[in-house]
C-alpha cells in the first residue's frame, strides 16, 4: 500500500534546517514542507523589499536549499516552502544564482498572486468592504498606513506545480498546513471536495508546520518537560500517510525529542481558535473526531479527522504602522532590588512627564518577578529578590521620543538607586505594526494566481 | 482540597493577531472530568482580568482530554503592537497553570511521588 512521508522544515523564518537532515537521511521523506511565515514575518520582508527591490522573500531559504539539496536530490525529496514571501521569483532567482554556481539543475516553481497590496481599492470596488474582521472597522482608517495585505492560499496551486514536475515549490502567502496538504493531494489524487481527506492532510499539516513544536520541544509542563530526551539533536517530526488519510506520526530514528499522545495534541490546539471549526481554504477541520493512538516508541496513529465544504472566503491578513515603541532598561542588586526597580520607574515617569513627550501608553514590567506571568506572577518573594531588572516601554507616534526614551536611563547609574547593572546598549525605537484580518470572495484572488516554472 | 493546574494539567498557548490562545490538557480522563467541571469561562475571565476586557471562549475536546480556551482583546492589539515583553502570548499558558481549582486527593498526577 502506497505512503508518502512528508517532514517538517522550518517553523518560522530563523529556524534550524539542521534536523532536516536527518529526516532526509534516515527519516525516508519524500517531501519537506517548510514553514518560514509567521503572521508578521510579511512586514519583516516588506522593510526589506522597501531598501532592495529584489528582496521580500525569506533569505534562509538560499543556505538551507544550498546545504540540504545534493542531499535531497539523492533522496528524490522535493521541497514545498513559503519562503517566497513577498517576492517569489526573486527567491527563485537568489536559489537559481546558488544552484547555477555550483552547477546544480533543478525545476523550481513559484506560486504568486497572494498579494493584494495593490488591489484593495480595485477589490473595495468589487464589493469587498475589507472590513476588520473581529470589530468590524473601517479598513479606510489604515489605508495610508498598510505595509502588506496578503490572502491566504490554499494547497492547489502546490498540487498543481508538482503535477508539473516541480522538484521545489515556493509560495507566497499559503496556509501554513496547505505546504503538507498540496503534496498529499497530488500524490494520492485526493478529490477537493473530499472534505474527509482534506481535513486528514490539514491536521497533518498543522501538526508539521511548527517544526520541534511537533516532536517534544515547547513541552509545557511543570517537570514534565524535563524528561524529554536530547533536545540539543532534537528531530523534526515526520508524518507517514496513507491514501484514505490516517497516519503514522514519527520522527527520524537516533534524534531527541519525543512524539507522544501528549506532545503531539499540545500542537494539535495550538494558535487553534474553534476547534470544530478551524478554518483554512480548503476545508473546515472538526478536530472533535481525531484519533491519537500512542504506540510508543514516538510512533502516534492519527485518524478520524473530519471536514466541510471549505469556505466561500478567503482570509486576508494585512500590517500596518501603527506607532513607535520606546524600550528602556536598568538592574538592580539586592537590597531592595524590586523597590529600586520601582523608585526608578516612578523617576522615568516623572522626567517623561516633564519633557511634555506625547506617549500613548505606558508599560511597567519587572525581569525576575512579573514580566512573563504578568498580574498572575507571586509577590511571595518580590520584597527578596536577589536582583531585578525594570523594563520600560512606552508607544508613540514620535519615532524621536521612541528613540529618546530608552536614553533616559543610563543617567539613573549614577543618580539614582545604588547597585546598579545596566543593560548593554540602548534599544533605538522599534516600529509597531497594527494587524488587520479581513476576508475576501475567493475568486477574486484566485483568478490572480500565478503558477511559473523554470528549470535550472 | 485546593489544588493548582500545574500539578495535575499541561498546557501551551499562542498568539493569533489580538487573541491569545491555550491548550489545557489532563493527562488522564477522571482529571479530565474535573478540569471540564472546574476550569469555567467565568474562573478563566477572572484569572486573566488583566490581560484585557475580551470576552473567554471555552470548547471541551473529549477525544484528547483537552480544553481549549481563547482569550479575546488580550495581547495589546497583537504581538507586533504589543509592549509586553511577552508579546507573543507563549506563557499565557503558564499563567493558567498557577490557576487553583477545587478537586478530589485521588486523582492519579497527585497520588504520583
Amino acid at each position: 500500500m502506497k505512503t508518502i512521508r512528508v517532514g517538517a522544515g522550518l517553523g518560522f523564518y530563523g529556524d534550524s534546517w539542521r534536523p532536516v537532515r536527518a529526516s532526509i537521511e534516515r527519516g525516508g521523506v519524500q517531501y519537506i514542507a517548510s514553514d518560514h511565515l509567521s503572521e508578521l514575518t510579511l512586514a519583516i520582508l516588506q522593510k526589506d523589499r522597501q531598501k532592495v527591490p529584489s528582496a521580500g522573500y525569506a533569505r534562509d531559504a538560499v543556505p538551507m536549499l544550498t546545504e540540504l539539496w545534493p542531499l535531497a536530490a539523492k533522496h528524490g525529496v522535493k521541497f514545498v516552502l513559503n519562503a517566497g514571501g513577498l517576492n517569489p521569483q526573486g527567491a527563485r532567482e537568489a536559489i537559481a544564482r546558488a544552484f547555477k554556481d555550483k552547477g546544480w539543475k533543478a525545476k523550481i516553481a513559484t506560486v504568486s498572486g497572494d498579494s493584494v497590496l495593490e488591489r484593495i481599492d480595485e477589490l473595495r470596488a468589487a464589493g469587498e468592504p475589507l472590513a476588520h474582521m473581529d470589530n468590524n472597522a473601517d479598513i479606510a482608517a489604515v489605508r495610508e498606513r498598510m505595509l502588506f495585505a496578503n490572502a491566504y492560499l490554499g494547497a492547489q496551486p502546490i498540487a498543481d506545480a508538482l503535477s508539473r514536475g516541480a522538484d521545489i515549490v515556493l509560495t507566497g502567502r499559503v496556509a501554513d498546513a496547505a505546504l503538507t496538504l498540496g503534496p498529499l493531494a497530488h500524490e494520492f489524487g485526493w478529490k477537493w471536495d473530499d472534505w474527509d481527506r482534506m481535513a486528514a492532510g490539514l491536521t497533518l499539516g498543522h501538526l508539521l508546520e511548527c517544526s520541534g513544536q511537533g516532536s517534544g520541544g515547547n513541552f509545557g509542563s511543570a517537570g514534565e518537560w524535563a524528561k524529554v530526551p536530547d533536545y540539543a539533536h532534537l528531530g523534526y517530526p515526520i508524518a507517514e500517510v496513507s491514501e484514505d488519510g490516517s497516519a503514522l506520526f514519527t520522527k527520524p530514528p537516533g534524534t531527541g525529542g519525543r512524539i507522544s499522545f501528549d506532545t503531539i495534541r499540545q500542537q494539535l490546539l495550538y494558535e487553534v481558535h474553534n476547534p470544530h471549526a478551524y478554518v483554512s481554504p480548503d476545508v473546515v477541520l472538526d478536530m472533535g473526531t481525531i484519533r491519537f493512538d500512542d504506540e510508543g516508541n514516538d510512533r502516534v496513529r492519527i485518524s478520524g479527522a473530519t471536514g466541510a465544504a471549505r469556505p466561500a472566503k478567503l482570509k486576508i491578513v494585512a500590517g500596518y504602522q501603527d506607532g513607535w515603541m520606546g524600550t528602556g532598561m536598568i538592574g538592580f542588586a539586592w537590597p531592595e532590588a524590586y523597590a529600586k526597580c520601582e523608585k526608578s520607574a516612578e523617576i522615568i515617569r516623572t522626567l517623561v512627564q516633564e519633557r511634555g513627550w506625547a506617549v500613548d501608553d505606558t508599560n511597567v514590567e519587572y525581569i525576575g518577578y512579573n514580566s512573563l506571568l504578568g498580574a498572575n506572577a507571586d509577590p511571595t518573594y518580590r520584597d527578596q529578590l536577589n536582583e531585578c531588572f525594570l523594563r520600560m516601554t512606552i508607544r508613540t507616534k514620535d519615532r524621536k521620543i521612541a528613540d529618546a526614551f530608552g536614553r533616559l536611563f543610563p543617567w539613573l547609574g549614577l543618580s539614582g538607586p545604588p547597585y546598579v547593572g545596566s543593560m548593554k546598549g540602548i534599544q533605538p525605537a522599534k516600529e509597531l505594526l497594527g494587524i488587520w484580518p479581513t476576508l475576501v470572495s475567493r475568486d477574486l484572488v484566485e483568478k490572480n494566481v500565478k503558477i511559473e516554472i523554470e528549470n535550472i | 482540597m485546593r489544588v493548582p493546574l500545574w500539578k495535575i494539567a499541561h498546557a501551551r498557548s499562542g498568539d493569533k493577531a489580538d487573541r491569545a490562545d491555550i491548550g489545557l490538557f489532563a493527562f488522564d480522563a477522571q482529571t479530565y472530568a474535573v478540569l471540564k467541571r472546574e476550569v469555567t469561562k467565568e474562573r478563566l475571565q477572572n484569572h486573566f482580568a488583566a490581560m484585557g476586557e475580551g470576552p473567554v471562549e471555552l470548547w471541551p475536546l473529549d477525544n484528547i482530554l483537552a480544553l481549549k480556551i481563547v482569550l479575546n482583546a488580550a495581547l495589546q492589539g497583537g504581538a507586533a503592537r504589543s509592549l509586553r515583553m511577552d508579546n507573543l502570548g507563549k506563557n499565557v499558558a503558564a499563567q493558567l497553570l498557577r490557576m487553583e481549582i477545587e478537586a478530589p486527593a485521588d486523582l492519579p498526577r497527585l497520588l504520583l511521588k
